[in-house]
């Protein structure tokens, strides 16, 4: 045989060869695993419950570094007020770290606080907020170096080794989640308290609300009770305009709250 | 009880009002201002220059050549604000090291890459003559001094060996600058339209997110670009018309120099074809930056209520009268009534840039300004005095520092590729 038509042989051989084979599939476990993982966890506030009593937020603070006197924060109360004459306050002093302790609204450094009359007040309740750990997150997607990433059983981390701090997860961001560590000069956010719950352990802000106002679940558990609340009962999500699919899921969750 | 003294990032120069999320600050400040403004002044000095080498537009044969070594000054300079706001400088690596290419950001580093090189090679081709000529001359020298010694060895490197300087080789030479420019300009629009990508594509943020981003971005690019290089050509043809009408540098001696009358009616010339140009991309940006707002306004989706507050009431003054009105409508009447003069066009192109950087002032820092609730608003209030590094760099005198280093590359960059040179010496 010719060199030549030893070649060509060869060639026509494996491109042959190549579009039997490219019908198998190499099957590798752990991408089964992740695209049917048995664990996706996923968040539940009941805002009915939720007294504003900030032990989350003190929970949160301490169990993950966060320092106190930072103003930022993983997890944080929101305090909304109607009146009857239709006037809207919203706040959330140092993130609810203290609790809601002074029955005027905080309005921010240059407007002080506003008092609002108790006779006055037509609704008022607390909304807790956290990483929603989006199901198609943007921050994850902008990430330029890919310091930020999603689990396989769901929540959102940050690689605080390869984060270079250019704050463009934080500008996708749709919920206001993330923020620079004062200390370490990285973004920091919510981990669901990723360490605990690898172990078993609950959440810090589960583990410290009084109310059960916060709970967690693994949503591909049909049995958690908690699961079925968020299957069978009605429940919303914030800002599901930006579609990126958020995990934490709440009851009583009003138009106003964005 | 002890005093605050840890601050998050952005904490130092934001001020809330009404509700605004805990997190939220104004993260992306001057630098974030600064590096579309710079990207736009690189994109726009590379099209003017090619508007000679591709469209063979004659008249701007000196502005170009001008143009192309100053863009390449300024390229540096673009990635300077990117890495002066990082939180980690240091690990700004990571974008060419690990790219995440769902990200915008990622790509920057192939793009910016691939433009330097364009940019680079064509310098290459355009003065290549001029290095061999200078090489020669400096070694044609009985006696040379060990600086020329020096200077001679330097220019026969940037040679590569290439000192054919038949008339073949200088045409060839010429083929692949005008293939080089054709090719940079849309890596030049895809530099910066990429720029406003990463604004555009923001989706959380209801001021940046259209898709008209890139588009305004890449206009208002080009404007400030030839704003810029018209602003320098006048002041570097003042600067050598002083200098030859006393005789004071070493080439206004030369006995074949330029006399001031003919550097005064080049100026001229190159000035009136290149501020039409100037005209052209502004109606351009212009139209598309008022479709957007226009668009805005008709439609009043959910955030509209709180854009409109920041647009026409909060940041009016900046949007209004010092972008529109001092940044479009006054340099644009300055350039259209009749009687256009050289004073006149430059007043007018200092204005423009004036404009295009309150453009990106009032995109970066106007879409910071309000909170993701909808319902507070954030001011920003530039560090003057810095009390660390970070109120420094992300201060006025990194605004400075970035907006001075393109001058003095610009300056070291001229004794390489002189950017006026004469007739012969150059194509």
């Amino acid at each position: 045989m010719k060199r030549r038509d030893f070649m060509k042989n060869t060639i026509i051989a494996i491109a042959g060869a190549s579009v039997p084979l490219s019908a198998l599939e190499f099957i590798d476990p752990k991408e089964v695993l992740a695209a049917n993982p048995e664990i996706h966890w996923a968040f539940l506030i009941n805002t009915y419950s939720c007294v504003g009593c900030g032990f989350c937020v003190k929970a949160c603070k301490t169990e993950n570094d966060i320092p106190f006197e930072a103003n930022a924060s993983r997890t944080w109360v929101e305090r909304y007020v109607y009146t009857k004459d239709d006037r809207r306050y919203i706040d959330s002093p140092k993130s609810a770290l203290y609790g809601f302790t002074d029955a005027r609204i905080d309005l921010g450094e240059h407007l002080g606080y506003q008092d609002v009359d108790p006779d006055n007040v037509g609704k008022a309740f607390f909304v807790p907020k956290l990483c929603n750990h989006c199901a198609t997150p943007s921050c994850t997607q902008v990430c330029p170096v890919g310091a930020t990433y999603k689990t396989d059983t769901g929540p959102v981390l940050v690689d605080r080794s390869w984060c270079i701090g250019c704050g463009y997860c934080i500008m996708a961001c749709p919920f206001g989640a993330r923020f620079f560590h004062p200390v370490l000069k990285v973004v920091d956010k919510c981990s669901f308290c990723y360490h605990r719950i690898t172990k078993g352990l609950e959440t810090a802000c589960v583990n410290a609300c009084p109310f059960g106002a916060r709970k967690m679940c693994n949503i591909k558990d049909i049995n958690d009770p908690v699961t079925k609340v968020i299957l069978n009962e009605r429940v919303g999500v914030l800002k599901d305009e930006f579609g990126t699919k958020p995990q934490a899921f709440y009851i009583g969750l009003a138009s106003e709250v964005r | 009880m002890v005093e605050n003294v840890m601050h998050v990032h952005g904490e130092l120069w934001t001020v809330k009002e009404l509700f605004v999320l805990p997190n939220e600050y104004v993260y992306w400040s001057i630098q974030i201002v600064m590096y579309p403004f710079m990207t736009g002044l690189v994109a726009g000095a590379f099209v003017l220059s090619s508007l000679y080498h591709v469209f063979g537009v004659k008249q701007l044969k000196e502005i170009a050549r001008f143009s192309l070594v100053f863009s390449f000054a300024l390229l540096p300079v673009a990635m300077l604000p990117l890495l002066l706001h990082l939180q980690q400088p240091f690990r700004g690596i990571h974008v060419m090291m690990t790219p995440h290419f769902t990200s915008a950001i990622s790509a920057f580093g192939i793009v910016f890459m691939t433009y330097a090189f364009i940019v680079a090679s064509e310098l290459w081709f355009e003065y290549r003559k001029h290095f061999v000529l200078t090489t020669q001359a400096l070694a044609a020298q009985p006696q040379r001094s060990s600086f020329d010694n020096l200077r001679m060895y330097f220019f026969k490197v940037l040679t590569l060996g290439a000192m054919d300087i038949s008339n073949e080789a200088v045409q060839k030479d010429h083929r692949a600058v005008k293939k080089l420019a054709s090719l940079g300009i849309p890596v030049a629009c895809f530099l910066h339209g990429y720029a406003g990508f990463i604004f555009g594509s923001v989706k959380a943020n209801a001021l940046w997110m259209t898709p008209l981003m890139p588009v305004i971005f890449i206009c208002s690019a080009v404007v400030s670009g030839i704003a810029l290089c018209i602003l320098c050509y006048v002041v570097t043809m003042e600067i050598r018309k002083f200098l030859a009408k006393r005789r004071m540098s070493r080439w206004s001696k030369d006995p074949n120099a330029p006399s001031v009358e003919e550097l005064h009616s080049a100026e001229q010339q190159e000035i009136q074809i290149v501020s039409n140009y100037l005209l052209y991309f502004m109606i351009a940006a212009i139209t598309l930056e008022i479709l957007d707002l226009i668009f805005r306004g008709y439609t009043q989706v959910k955030s509209w209520d709180i854009l409109r507050e920041v647009i026409m009431e909060r940041d009016f003054n900046k949007i209004f009268i010092m972008q529109y009105a001092f940044g479009n409508a006054l340099p644009f009447l300055l350039m259209v009534l009749p009687g256009r003069t050289v004073r006149r066009t430059t007043i007018a192109t200092v204005l423009v840039m004036f404009g295009v950087f309150m453009m990106r002032w009032n995109v970066v820092i106007g879409g910071q300004a309000f909170s993701l609730s909808f319902a507070g608003f954030m001011h920003y209030h530039l560090p003057i005095i810095p009390h660390d590094w970070e109120t420094f760099k992300e201060g006025l005198g990194g605004a400075i520092l970035v907006m001075v280093t393109p001058f003095v590359i610009f300056w070291f960059l001229n004794k390489i590729f002189p950017a006026f040179l004469k007739e012969e010496e150059a194509h």
